[in-house]
């Protein structure tokens, strides 16, 4: 058996999610070879080869492969995609664009989100926005698997000593560019690695009323989420949604601030050790999955939480 | 300017599912279906493509049984044109309907494919991809931002740090995310029209696809169940609980 593994990352750091996705490999036995595609990427390159368990890590540093884009990058795996079993990625918005891509290249289906690794051919994943859960074997010659990273620790970033190869970029497929991005910035800690993290609903009424949010992640050192309603109203922009169709988390904390809980916002935090819900309707389905609920006004919780924080 | 839509008959996005007794899968019998919400954020995206003069033609085609007839008679309600129907039986991955689709499209050449970024019953979040991996093509996938000129689709991409733009050449593939837009409701009389548009039936042997599925699913179970917890009275109870009992801060 032998894994290929494609990795998340920067160019310069190799991002968490790739971390969770080497646990899923090694458990699935066999050799790890990390792939970098990337543009001046030498630094993640070397940064994947530091992971323990790692065995190999190949190296593309291309123009071709400096903004992800999926044409490209699907079509490196393919080419590479001969001699492994099985050719994983993490379950984020970069591995479910670009996978699904190499595997219609592979003629293979793809196993999408895996919760648990049974063997080598069967594994665990949610269906019905988590509200049931598949077991599902694969009979294709190549398993393409996608990897949800909070139901697999992270592997650790130092202990390895695999060796880097540079290979040849397959080329750039030239019907596709990149134009622009907006990210992002923040002090907080990431959604999908973060340790606590503090979100609000519709509850909070407007943008302006998230600052009573962000005061309490500041005084816990928390991620800031919101649910679809608080992001679709234009509160906070999208990448702070929590969800099914957001960001799957699971912190040792996880407090929910005005947020009613449908069920595609509980798929997305239902593996968060603690769960804490503060919203002044008592009938809301968020305490029936909080372990501690507190039935009040959030506009009168949440100042007072900072200041006796 | 041409476009075909894809669309999936799920299960309605309001209904709680419950896993069959002998865990072969989820209770089907007796439940609403809807089109998969994504997909109708896909119909509509090309609808107002159409009302923008930008597009002449919205089909739109869906695979499985005689039902999902009902799914493209939405669509058409919404205001697509035409309809086509791929009769199969049975459950069918995203490779296959990616081949479906590439079939279709080398008979249709439409300029866009649009289908929502995931199905909300298997949540698989692979056909989109795997059909433009097929035809050669492109592909703006989770958009929530489409532009056409010139030849090329600008798509805004809903990504995990943010948001990405991409120009892609058309003929492309576009997935949906959910804030491109918010889909129309059917009028009465849209309802009324759509039953003389026409649904032309094209099968998977006419289209040379083989359905045959390559996962087999062993079986399905209820996902472990949270228990409910406390409630506390006030701020100085919660805190004391998060810091002495939990020990989370």
């Amino acid at each position: 058996m032998a894994v290929l593994i494609l990795a998340e990352h920067d160019h310069a750091t190799i991002r968490p999610a790739t971390l969770h996705t080497v646990t899923a490999a090694a458990q699935l036995g066999g050799e790890v070879t990390i792939l970098v595609a990337g543009e001046n990427c030498g630094a993640a390159a070397e940064a994947a080869a530091k992971i323990a368990g790692v065995a190999k890590v190949l190296c593309a540093d291309d123009g071709a492969y400096g903004h992800h884009l999926a044409e490209n990058v699907a079509w490196l795996v393919k080419t590479l995609a001969d001699g492994y079993s099985h050719i994983l990625a993490p379950a984020t918005t970069y591995g479910k664009n670009i996978l699904p891509r190499a595997a219609a290249l592979l003629d293979v289906t793809q196993i999408s989100d895996i919760i648990a690794v049974e063997g080598a051919d069967t594994f665990r994943r949610p269906i019905y926005a988590g509200n049931a859960i598949a077991t599902v074997r694969s009979s294709d010659a190549i398993k393409v698997i996608t990897v949800r990273g909070t139901a697999f620790e992270s592997a650790a970033e130092e202990g390895g000593s695999a060796a880097v190869e540079a290979i040849e970029s397959a080329g750039d497929a030239g019907y596709s560019g990149f134009v622009g991005h907006e990210l992002s910035k923040s002090d907080r800690p990431e959604l999908t690695s973060a340790r606590v993290i503090i979100s609000g609903g519709r509850g909070l009424q407007n943008s302006e009323n998230f600052k009573l949010i962000e005061a309490v992640a500041d005084k816990l050192g928390a991620a800031v989420g919101a649910s679809r309603a608080a992001v679709d109203s234009g509160f906070v922009p999208n990448d702070f949604q929590v969800g099914q169709t957001g960001k799957i988390v699971a912190p040792d904390l996880y407090m929910a601030v005005g947020i009613s809980g449908a069920i595609q916002h509980l798929a997305g935090i239902k593996d968060s050790k603690v769960i804490v819900a503060i919203n002044k309707d008592e009938e809301a389905p968020i305490f029936q999955v909080a372990d501690y609920g507190l039935v009040a006004d959030l506009f009168e919780v949440l100042p007072e939480m900072t200041e006796k924080l | 300017m041409k476009v075909l839509v894809a669309v999936k008959r799920v299960i309605d996005f309001n209904v709680k599912v419950r896993v069959k007794a002998d865990q072969s899968g989820v209770e089907t019998a007796n439940v609403k279906m809807s089109m998969n919400p994504f997909d109708e954020i896909a119909v509509e995206e090309a609808l107002r493509l159409k009302e923008a003069g930008t597009v002449s033609e919205v089909a739109v085609v869906s695979a499985g049984g005689p039902q999902v007839q009902e799914t493209i008679r939405t669509a058409l309600a919404m205001g697509a044109d035409r309809g086509i129907h791929i009769p199969c039986e049975g459950d069918l991955e995203p490779l296959a309907v990616a081949k479906l689709l590439k079939a279709l499209m080398e008979k249709e050449s439409p300029d866009l494919v649009i289908m929502g970024k995931q199905a909300i019953d298997d949540d698989c979040n692979q056909t989109g991809q795997m059909l433009a991996a097929l035809a050669n093509r492109p592909q703006g996938t989770f958009a929530s931002k489409l532009v056409l000129s010139d030849g090329k689709a600008e798509v805004t991409r809903e990504i995990d740090g943010g948001l990405e733009t991409v120009s892609i050449d058309l003929p492309a593939v576009i997935t949906t995310d959910l804030r491109l837009n918010e889909p129309r409701y059917a009028s009465l009389p849209n309802i009324m029209k759509a039953k003389k548009k026409p649904i032309e039936e094209v099968t998977p042997q006419d289209l040379g696809v083989d359905v045959t599925p390559r996962l087999e699913t062993l079986k399905v179970e209820d996902p472990p169940v949270r228990a409910g917890g406390v409630i506390v009275a006030d701020v100085d109870e919660l805190l004391d609980k998060l810091k002495n009992e939990a020990k989370v801060i």
